[in-house]
């Protein structure tokens, strides 16, 4: 088990240096004063930090020794300084990501307990009407751009019903604190939970189906029958204790996207994590912070990929990984 | 004579896939948007009075002229206005955009830039996973293992940012607008051809196990006629249902992307961009005909695809019985 | 060419007929299963023979596909005397597990359906005809009073319940008396009953961590625990080695007289049958062709399809050339013929055999044919 978790990292790394190299690339092959045009437009960048990316960077140096250096630089954890918050990129990667996931939890949450339930019952009625409506709200999910979204939760509850405010984290003239503080961040967090859900839960509701479907076929639901279980205790416990291996896994490998953040959302409803630093980043030419963060989101991806490759392995007995 | 002929016998595979398709209601529903959209798209520009970078004017006498009839008047003459933002009416079917462009044209318009987008950058995923997953299953060994490696790379790869890095990269060389829809087709295809390359490796892998291939080796067919002749079967299915969910979800793409203002650039009408005016957040709520209807276009045509990719995957599926 | 397509059109309209009968069948049966508070009255019966306990009587289920209806039970007639072995044997895809499946009501709806027919089954309480018994009664019924011992002991065990756990819950289910230390002595108790010698250590195993040959033995613990009036065994030895297979039978044959239970032994092994079965039923595209004591019929075989089943099974110490295999394959389901079914693979056909479908007849007490070369007490 540790041997795989160990050669998996090993591979990890390899393909992070991969996804790193790509966007070194991309930001060496912009035009030689490329950094200095991006950087003169904002009054905050010193030249001392221009000489500090430079040097960090490699951007005096070739196109490998500059790579080299970088790489070796974020080895030693250090990423540079985010131009846009004065501050070491670590350091606000690790605060901004907090907020993201605060965003992404709520709605990961209603996501399991909304998609799990709907998905087994149009499994058990299959081509019934339920399951028409299920796999129709699924698939809808599925369709809708998330910007379009949240523009009509926008219009609606912010504009329309005035229930919560339109974007933001927090009502900026109201010094609200403690629990009054908490519920305002709370009441500003509802639209965008709202849109994360609706998009996610598609895709999670097919996958319930589609699993629970493969189970009901097995033979080992023949023999729960001939037992003389009740038809609830089949479902429910037979197939629904084997259909949780392939969710638990999927949901496990999810949770750490939870901390990267989505970009449009995020921009959007004015939530401050990493998405929207991302996208404001990238607008205001903050290299450090574009390749800090972009390099966070792809190991994320990958540690996704990893928890629920090992979860596989803990939830299901049968499986022993190698 | 009906009566006794042998259905076996006559009803080809492919008859029982259609059959299976057309009593899924769904996929009805959705073949039929699709044809909706195609026809709205291409051959609704045929019947439309006005183009889709024509603008609207008002004399300072209120009457209306456009861009190419001018009706003798001149759009840069004094008191003349933009028609700008202009309700519904006989004239604009969805009324002008914020330059006084006519919405419902501009939507056809958008269609067809989102629809052709849509199938080049699938045929180019497809054609690219397709061959690269090929040669990774055929060769196997360290060719398999590079492939796979780079798949995984793409996979990590945030596509958002990249695409945001090369959106700026595009604006430092001062690539023409008109170019970039091909940049931004391009870069599509390259990040999303992993999947299909997985899917076809994992095919060839599978097929190399099984007994009917070592059969087939015996009686000295080559190998690669081999391998076509039997994978074709076993991974088209697969690959059309694939290709219809991407066309939905490269639409979705590429509509984020315009939304973002780094996809299909201005002038040029796209869905993605037509919503974008509710970061106004007045046009958000007094002018609903501005990002309603294209909105809704979009949801609507990529649910269609996933109608119909979800019903041709039931329908291929001999498991699916109903 | 044009006449493809024209068949091909013919075909194309002939499915949606099919589709839209099958459609409107279905559903008068799926509504009529789902009807709730059935009487018990509609279901209670009276058996024709007390010594039975179980009668099979016209059994017809049919499956309704695409292709058109597939006729696996064609009127079916079996009885199974008290504590006896019937053993019902015939090629792969003749209906035997089917019959057996419908015995448990447990054919995979809708599509797959009982039509017609009685299936009598001798409850203590008075017997029953299961083919109307509502699913909630049938569910008091299946492994408790009738168990069933399927196919494929590989997958017919839940991979994510410990062994133990599995067969505490039929015993739990069915003796809810019986309390939670004694449910795990039964269980340990059943599981050393079918030969398994670490019982303990077998309790809290998966079942992956079990050989074929141990989870068939785990299939039969389970379903015996509740002590059946009677086991289906579907093939309950195919999967296995041949060293296993005597052992497994063996165990059948002791548990059986252990607990008194009539056993309906599914098998296409002749030699199982000779060893386990008191009767052999023989069955060809979803109809008997024979059947009878197993002595009579294996020392003195009528019809021409048991002959040919009996020739092509190896007999050691006998030198042949080739072994004997008949000719042909069974005929399409959905279009059986209406001559007998075995007609075109036969070798002693004549010009009687167009005439109809031969009925069953007594050759003998003991002894039934379905074949048109036989007349009523003809030897």
């Amino acid at each position: 088990m540790w041997q795989y978790i160990v050669r998996r990292i090993c591979i990890g790394v390899v393909v992070l240096m991969g996804v790193s190299m790509i966007i070194y690339g991309l930001i060496r092959t912009a035009p030689g004063d490329y950094v200095s045009t991006l950087t003169s437009s904002n009054p905050e960048v010193t030249q001392e930090m221009v000489d500090r990316l430079n040097e960090l960077y490699g951007l005096n140096d070739s196109i490998p020794e500059g790579y080299a250096k970088w790489a070796a630089g974020v080895f030693r954890g250090d990423l540079g300084d985010s131009f846009i918050e004065q501050k070491p990129v670590a350091e606000v990667l690790s605060s901004k990501m907090w907020i993201s996931f605060w965003m992404a939890f709520p709605a990961y949450i209603l996501q399991i307990l909304i998609a799990i339930p709907l998905g087994i019952l149009s499994a058990t009625k299959q081509y019934s009407k339920i399951d028409y409506a299920v796999t129709t709200i699924a698939l809808m999910g599925m369709s809708l751009p998330s910007f379009f979204f949240a523009a009509i939760l926008q219009r609606i509850f912010a504009q329309g019903l005035g229930w919560f405010p339109l974007s933001g984290m927090k009502t900026a003239r109201m010094d609200y604190e403690g629990f009054a503080l908490m519920l305002d961040m709370a009441k500003h967090l509802v639209l965008p939970v709202m849109v994360l859900t609706v998009l996610g839960i598609g895709g999670l509701m097919r996958y319930c189906r589609t699993n629970m479907l493969e189970v009901l076929n097995e033979d080992y639901i023949r023999t729960a029958r001939a037992k003389g279980l009740s038809e609830s205790k089949v479902v429910y416990k037979h197939a629904f204790r084997n259909t949780l291996i392939p969710i638990v896994t999927i949901l496990g490998g999810m949770i750490p996207g939870l901390f990267s953040g989505s970009m449009i959302t995020e921009g959007i409803f004015g939530i401050d994590g990493i998405g929207n630093t991302a996208l404001t980043a990238l607008r205001g030419g903050d290299i450090p912070y574009i390749m800090g963060s972009t390099l966070f989101m792809a190991a994320l991806t990958l540690v996704g990929t990893l928890v629920s490759d090992v979860l596989y392995g803990v939830v299901d007995p049968r499986v022993r990984l190698k | 004579m009906a009566k006794d002929i042998n259905l076996e016998k006559v009803v080809t595979p492919g008859q029982l896939v259609r059959k299976r398709f057309l009593r899924n209601k769904l996929a009805i529903v959705g073949v039929f948007i699709l044809l909706g959209m195609f026809l709205f798209s291409f051959v609704g520009p045929v019947f439309s009075p006005y183009g889709e970078y024509t603008m609207f004017y008002f004399t300072a006498e209120g009457e209306e002229f456009s861009s190419e009839d001018t009706k003798g008047y001149d759009p840069a003459g004094s008191g003349v206005t933009i028609a700008n933002k202009q309700f519904p009416s006989r004239t604009h079917l969805l009324g002008t955009d914020k330059d006084g462009r006519d919405i419902f044209t501009r939507l056809m318009y958008g269609g067809r830039i989102s629809l052709t987008i849509g199938f080049v950058v699938v045929f180019f995923q497809i054609t690219l996973g397709v061959t690269l997953g090929g040669i990774a299953g055929y060769f196997g060994g360290k060719v398999d293992n590079l492939i796979m490696r780079l798949v995984d790379v793409i996979y990590c790869l945030p596509t958002l940012p990249i695409m945001l890095i090369i959106s700026s990269l595009l604006i430092a060389y001062s690539i023409p607008q008109t170019q970039k829809i091909y940049w931004l087709t391009l870069v599509m295809g390259l990040m999303g051809w992993a999947s299909v390359a997985r899917l076809v490796r994992g095919q060839i892998l599978s097929l190399r196990e099984q007994e009917f291939m070592v059969a087939t080796e015996a009686t000295g067919i080559h190998p690669i006629k081999r391998i076509v002749k039997h994978l074709v079967p076993n991974v088209m299915p697969q690959l059309i249902v694939v290709a219809t969910m991407g066309m939905g979800s490269v639409i979705l793409t590429e509509a984020a992307y315009s939304y973002l203002g780094i996809g299909v650039p201005f002038p040029f009408a796209s869905w993605g961009n037509m919503v974008n005016v509710v970061s106004d957040t007045i046009i958000l709520r007094e002018y609903i005909f501005m990002w309603l209807p294209p909105g809704l276009c979009i949801l609507v045509t990529v649910l269609g695809f996933n109608f119909v990719g979800d019903g041709l995957r039931d329908a291929f599926d001999p498991k699916m019985k109903r | 060419m044009a006449r493809k397509t024209a068949e091909q059109r013919e075909a194309v309209k002939k499915m949606r007929e099919i589709a839209k009968s099958n459609k409107a069948v279905m559903k008068k049966y799926e509504t009529e299963k789902k009807r709730k508070n059935v009487p018990a009255s509609e279901y209670q019966t009276t058996m024709k023979n007390p010594n039975n306990i179980l009668e099979i009587d016209n059994l017809h289920t049919y499956f309704y596909t695409d292709m058109g209806i597939v006729r696996s039970v064609n009127g079916v007639n079996i009885e199974i005397p008290q504590g006896k072995t019937v053993a019902l044997v015939g090629e792969s895809g003749c209906g035997k597990s089917v019959t057996s499946l419908s015995i448990m009501k447990l054919v995979r709806g809708p599509s797959g359906q009982i039509t017609n027919g009685e299936i009598r089954y001798n409850r203590p309480g008075g017997a029953i005809d299961i083919v109307k018994t509502p699913i909630k009664e049938m569910q008091t019924i299946r492994g408790n009073e009738i168990s069933m011992i399927f196919q494929e002991p590989m997958t017919s065990l839940n991979p994510v319940f410990r062994i133990g756990a599995q067969i505490d819950e039929a015993i739990k289910l069915h003796r809810p008396d019986v309390k939670k230390d004694d449910v795990k002595k039964q269980t340990i108790k059943m599981l050393e009953l079918v030969g398994i010698a670490r019982a303990e250590g077998v309790y809290s195993c998966f079942p992956h961590e079990l050989s074929g040959g141990m989870r068939q033995r785990v299939m039969i613990a389970m379903s015996l625990c509740c002590n059946p009036k009677m086991i289906i065994a579907d093939e309950p030895t195919t999967a296995l080695d041949v060293t296993i297979q005597a052992q497994v039978l063996e165990l059948l044959r002791d548990l059986k007289d252990k607990i008194d239970a009539s056993i309906l032994l599914i098998t296409h092994d002749l030699g199982v049958v000779a060893e386990m079965a008191d009767y052999v039923v023989v069955m060809y595209a979803g109809r008997i062709v024979e059947q009878g004591t197993s002595h009579e019929v294996f020392l003195n075989p009528k019809h021409p399809y048991t002959i040919g089943l009996i020739k092509s099974k190896p007999v050691v110490n006998q030198v042949v050339d080739r072994l004997y295999s008949i000719p042909g394959s069974v005929p399409n389901p959905v279009h059986l013929p209406n001559h007998c079914y075995f007609k075109d693979r036969c070798d002693k056909a004549d010009g009687r055999c167009n005439s109809g479908i031969p009925e069953l007849r007594n050759i003998d007490d003991e002894h039934k044919v379905a074949c048109h070369l036989y007349k009523e007490g003809n030897k």
